[in-house]
């Protein structure tokens, strides 16, 4: 689903009306409030957007403004993505250690991923909730990258 | 030589006899049923699409070059030669183009009994698509 949607982080959601379009692209947004003191995000914004669309009180986005706010995959994201499905595939088949560097290329091409990235923190025997993974999140924020990257608010079409 | 080489791409592996490993080529006349593209005077063809190709490159004696291939229709192709495995990405075009034409993607996951849902079961109800993850 993360290569069919170009996800690169979770939560991403997406809204999909009757039709099976999109309505809204790959954004990021949290069901409560439970983590807002850590990401700063506050999940009432989307979740009163979500019941007024759900209700046709309120508008989704427009096409225009689906496909302006769109990230689309790059070649590099898609290499990296490559790499995690052969890394995978020799992970679960014993051999760890020769998918370590599929890992790690998949890391350098794609940094922002943190799908991979922490996803595969686990089987590679490192703690995606614990100092490994802030590790990498330290890594990205002091470059100066956001670790999530919510889309503007909506505006009313 | 002669070995086994484990392409895999679009959600499936295929076990597909090659020379050499290092090298892959798969059997001209299995690339339509492993890859869905055919080979034409005009190119490499797939319904009404056809897309440029150095055959003198592509064509070899053992069979197409997996790599002339991949750089064709720009999709990624990464290797373990000792474990003789590839895996053949996505083109981020294609990617691209199927997010663009706004039309959801559809995949089929299964619940936690094991039951298989896709997507395009929910046509006719809006539809919140989370993706999240317990580590």
């Amino acid at each position: 689903m993360a290569d069919l949607y170009g996800m690169i982080n979770v939560p991403t959601i997406l809204w999909i009306d009757e039709e099976g379009r999109i309505a809204r692209p790959n954004d990021v947004a949290f069901g409560s409030n439970q983590f807002k003191e850590m990401t700063g995000i506050d999940s009432e914004a989307h979740l009163e957007r979500l019941r007024a669309w759900v209700r046709g009180e309120g508008p989704a986005m427009t096409p225009e403004e689906v496909r302006a706010a769109q990230s689309l995959p790059t070649a590099a994201e898609q290499e990296a993505r490559a790499e995690f499905t052969l890394a995978w595939w020799l992970s679960q088949r014993g051999h760890g250690e020769d998918a370590e560097p599929h890992y790690v290329r998949a890391g350098e091409l794609a940094p922002h991923d943190f799908t991979i990235r922490r996803g595969t923190m686990l089987i590679r025997g490192l703690d995606p909730m614990g100092e490994d993974f802030m590790k990498i999140v330290n890594e990205w924020t002091e470059s100066g990258n956001a670790f999530y990257r919510p889309l503007e608010p909506v505006s009313a079409s | 030589m002669s070995a086994t080489l484990t392409l895999l791409h679009d959600g499936r592996s295929d076990e597909i006899a090659v020379a050499d490993p290092a090298r892959p080529a798969i059997p001209a006349d299995s690339l339509e049923e492993t890859l869905g593209w055919d080979l034409q005077p005009e190119g490499l063809c797939r319904g009404m699409v056809c897309v440029p190709v150095d055959q003198s490159a592509l064509v070899r004696g053992d069979g197409l070059d997996l790599g002339v291939l991949a750089d064709a229709l720009q999709r990624p192709l990464v290797t373990d030669e000792q474990h003789a495995v590839a895996a053949l990405g996505a083109s981020h075009h294609e990617r691209g183009e199927a997010l663009t034409s706004l039309e959801a993607p559809d995949f089929t996951l299964p619940d936690l009994d094991g039951n298989l849902h896709a997507l395009s079961d929910q046509r006719g109800k809006k539809v919140l698509l989370v993706a999240y993850a317990s580590w």
